[in-house]
């Protein structure tokens, strides 16, 4: 559960994420996903509830838990004056990795990412496309079990979303991803299961091939999703005494 | 961590062109001054040798020279400190710190011994420069010590202060003009107060300078200084702690 003021903006959530496994968090805007999000990384610290990592709680011991962790923000963390080696470098030694990983590391990322060729360049005079694209590669760099991303694609070209798709669905094999967005295509192309958020709790989860059979099956996922929150906006009368936040993850 | 914390400050520093010019504009300050205390010197010199125990280069050139580098420094300090935690909140570059494995602990002290390394090459062209008058005279090195101990102390504590000031805000200017009018404040309340045992020169640093000033090592004012510094870090450290909680 999380308060701002008298606001209760996040409550009842409870967030399971299996190992090998992309989860979308969907909602509108202002629906608390980025809160939920800030929350599971130790940004923010929830009023009530709990949060595991790996079997780690978080609120208790935050040094050993945020170790597993990789997260992009919904603005990227970038030293804008800095080059993008040197800040890759920082990020992964931040997280703990000896200098000869991290440079190991550096290199396998920086070609994941498409950033080969930018290396060099200090990352206030690049594009959006590519800032992004260093705020992925810097969530990732340490191959954390648990890899926590805010609308990755946002400010992306078509193809440029293809290839972060791909490869957000490539580290789902081997890590766990939960990404929140509010791109339902998104959804359709790289997630095995979505829970939909509205004003602070659940609403729906699913596997995204069940949600894109919700209904009689003939329903694009907009309009499922339009439905599901539409009804939830209109029965709008449960019983709120539910408030434990939890993200049990792997 | 503490001291990769401490090089990223640094990197990030010397990757602006306005640190270089600061560092730059600041070494000619310093020459301008120290040359025109050398020629006041020299114009006096004559008389002064009549006298039977004549003052030294030390006291004459060295020490007011501290004394208004100290000054400089308490102007110049809060528009470093301004951007330890301001900007990173502005530029919402905190999260990774803050999803990071590092504590408060880490991050505060790791900036701070970035900026304090950083401030430490700033002066050292100072002590350089004084130390020249050694080919020419003898320098008393006690007083030149404890002149360089007591501005690296209030360094300390004024870098301290900036910190805590700078991670009260998301902006950066605000936590410069704070600072700036709390250490501003602190000096104008101590040299104001005219009473020998007024509370003002007890918790002003500037005050705690002048016994090292004037080549007196007193350990309470070293302990003062310890006893600041540490007080804003730990006030800093509760601070992003709170941030946390309060979102």
């Amino acid at each position: 559960m999380r308060r701002f003021g008298n606001q209760q903006v996040i409550h009842g959530v409870s967030l399971e994420l299996r190992r090998g496994e992309v989860l979308g968090l969907l909602g509108h805007n202002g629906a608390g996903k980025s809160t939920t999000l800030q929350m599971l990384t130790g940004c923010l610290l929830p009023d009530s509830g709990e949060v595991d990592i790996c079997g780690i709680n978080l609120l208790h011991h935050p040094m050993q838990a945020k170790a597993y962790i990789g997260y992009l923000p919904e603005t990227p963390p970038l030293y804008r004056e800095l080059t993008v080696n040197d800040y890759l470098l920082f990020a992964a030694r931040l997280r703990g990795m000896k200098s000869g990983a991290a440079a190991e590391a550096l290199a396998q990322t920086r070609q994941r990412c498409g950033l080969d060729s930018v290396g060099k360049k200090s990352i206030g005079t690049l594009s959006k496309g590519y800032q992004q694209r260093v705020g992925i590669a810097q969530a990732i760099i340490h191959s954390p079990a648990v890899i926590v991303l805010d609308e990755p694609t946002v400010g992306l070209d078509p193809a440029q979303i293809r290839e972060i798709r791909a490869l957000i669905r490539e580290l789902g094999d081997k890590h766990s991803v939960i990404l929140s967005t509010h791109l339902l295509g998104e959804v359709e192309s790289v997630c095995d299961r979505v829970e939909i958020m509205q004003q602070g709790k659940l609403i729906y989860g699913d596997t995204s091939a069940n949600m894109k059979n919700y209904g009689d099956g003939k329903m694009t996922l907009e309009e499922t999703f339009l439905e599901i929150t539409e009804n939830n906006a209109n029965s709008r009368n449960r019983d709120p005494n539910s408030s434990e936040s939890a993200g049990a993850a792997s | 961590m503490i001291r990769l914390l401490a090089m990223r400050e640094l990197r990030s520093l010397f990757a602006m062109p306005s640190t270089w010019f600061v560092l730059a504009a600041l070494q000619f300050i310093f020459a301008w001054f120290f040359l025109a205390r050398l020629d006041a010197f020299l114009e006096i010199q004559p008389q002064l040798a009549q006298l039977a125990n004549p003052p030294g280069v030390t006291t004459m050139i060295a020490a007011p020279m501290f004394n208004t580098v100290a000054l400089l420094l308490m102007m110049l300090i809060p528009l470093f400190t301004m951007r330890l935690v301001a900007e990173e909140r502005r530029n919402q570059t905190f999260a990774l710190l803050l999803s990071a494995p590092l504590s408060t602990r880490h991050i505060v002290l790791g900036k701070y011994t970035g900026l304090l390394i950083f401030m430490a090459v700033l002066i050292t062209g100072m002590p350089l420069m004084l130390y020249t008058l050694a080919l020419g005279t003898n320098i008393d090195q006690g007083l030149m010590l404890s002149n360089i101990l007591g501005l690296l102390l209030l360094i300390s504590s004024f870098v301290a202060l900036g910190l805590y000031i700078s991670s009260l805000t998301a902006q950066p200017i605000i936590a410069a003009i704070g600072a700036l009018a709390v250490l501003l404040g602190l000096w104008l309340a101590d040299i104001s107060a005219t009473t020998e045992d007024s509370p003002w020169h007890f918790i002003s640093p500037l005050s705690h300078f002048q016994n090292f000033n004037n080549g007196l090592l007193d350990s309470s004012d070293a302990a003062f200084f310890v006893l600041f510094t540490a007080v804003f870090l730990v006030l800093t450290m509760k601070r992003l702690h709170n941030n946390l909680v309060y979102g």
